[in-house]
């Protein structure tokens, strides 16, 4: 799994500005595809055919095709569009979250719970 | 004229609207959330507002990259839920009031606020979430909605003081309104998240308690939070709390703090809520 970006020095974080808006345009147009009940079938039924539809770069076609979801975001994928890849699949926020932090759904959960991830607490993808 | 007879911050988090859609409201997980908005039914059902103006952000449902308004005021006769990626909400059609969506949008306008106006819109849960938690789930929404959008997911958004001021300028336009109509305006969005990456999962409830204390009567110290302060101690999303400045600059320079909700977690989410009336 990629480990996410650091924009801003921000670390695992995105900041999602007109630049990556242009990297993510294609990504992104076709997360916003899937707001549709047929285009969500068709990619259901093979999604490398339905990605052939967008101009996307290879990388980003493979991010989608494995589920990467940090991969996805470090190619210009906004989260926000990116959650509509995850509704087509049955995923809550909170699953993707979890994969994102590269924790399990049970122990993402548990953190929750137990009042979030503190601000001083560096993820477990970002441990060196 | 018309006039503003309170405020009202809240999360909107879309796993509430889940979780009202498949009957969870009285799961163990879920019943807290609901409990810590039963007073601000009460408040509103007394309060019989004409209509709400809700401030909210889209979630990539109308808008895509295409086109990304900065303010968008919806001036529709109705609004209707959006398809987020599994269907429709089944809540009521949002009943708008172009009326005075267009007052408003001619009277911002004349005073600087670029406002690009919306004739067709679908609504997603930064809108109807809100309208659940303060409304419940009746067969038609009890007021007239003005949704108002503003973006924060291209990054910069609008400034904290920008949106303040935007708050300061819908006052003023509802001053100006010719109707008895009376106006509650909602902010929605926050408290402290992050939805995306390895930080996915972060809260920092001493930031938002902060928040809390100063929305009331000491706003001016919210509005002067930098974007990436936001974003670096609170988490990527949390950067939505801009919108509770437009909810609290279209109230009076004091108000008085009627109601307060904090609770953590809300799926990935500290949800915050208060509601706040002009002082006497």
């Amino acid at each position: 799994m990629s480990e996410g970006a650091d924009d801003a020095g921000i670390p695992g974080t995105v900041i999602f500005d007109a630049r990556r808006a242009r990297q993510g345009y294609a990504l992104n147009a076709f997360c916003m595809s899937l707001m549709r009940p047929e285009n969500r079938a068709a990619f259901k039924t093979d999604e490398k055919t339905y990605l052939a539809r967008f101009a996307m770069t290879a990388e980003q076609k493979n991010a989608v095709l494995g589920r990467d979801w940090n991969g996805m975001l470090a190619l210009g994928g906004n989260i926000y569009y990116l959650a509509k890849v995850a509704a087509t699949d049955g995923k809550s926020f909170q699953q993707i979250a979890a994969e994102m932090s590269g924790m399990s759904q049970e122990q993402y959960a548990q953190m929750m719970l137990a009042g979030g991830r503190r601000p001083e607490d560096p993820a477990e993808t970002l441990r060196g | 004229m018309a006039e503003i007879v309170g405020g009202a911050a809240m999360s909107h988090v879309p796993a509430i609207g889940v979780a009202i859609d498949s009957g969870k409201t009285q799961d163990a997980y879920w019943q807290p959330v609901f409990r810590g908005f039963e007073f601000s039914r009460r408040w509103l059902a007394a309060l019989k507002p004409d209509i709400a103006i809700v401030v909210y952000n889209d979630h990539a449902s109308a808008f895509s990259l295409d086109i990304i308004p900065t303010f968008a005021i919806g001036c529709a006769d109705s609004f209707a839920p959006a398809d987020e990626g599994w269907g429709p909400r089944s809540v009521p059609a949002i009943e708008g009031h172009p009326d005075l969506a267009g007052h408003l949008a001619r009277e911002l306008v004349l005073a600087s606020f670029d406002m690009t106006i919306v004739n067709k819109m679908d609504v997603d849960h930064g809108l109807t979430v809100p309208l659940n938690l303060m409304c419940g789930s009746p067969r038609a929404w009890p007021f007239k909605v003005v949704p108002l959008c503003v973006n924060v997911v291209h990054f910069p958004p609008p400034t904290g003081w920008r949106c303040f001021d935007l708050g300061k300028a819908i006052r003023k336009a509802v001053a100006s309104y010719s109707s008895s109509e009376r106006i509650v305006v909602f902010g929605t969005g926050g408290m402290s998240h992050q939805l995306q990456g390895p930080r996915a999962g972060l809260i920092n409830s001493g930031f938002d308690k902060r928040f809390l204390d100063c929305i009331a009567n000491d706003p001016e110290s919210l509005a002067r939070i930098p974007h990436l302060d936001y974003i670096r101690e609170a988490g990527s999303e949390a950067v939505e709390l801009v919108m509770w400045l437009v909810m609290r600059g279209a109230l009076a320079e004091r108000t008085t703090e009627i109601h307060r909700f904090y609770h953590v977690p809300v799926s990935n989410t500290a949800l915050g809520h208060i509601v706040l009336e002009d002082a006497r």
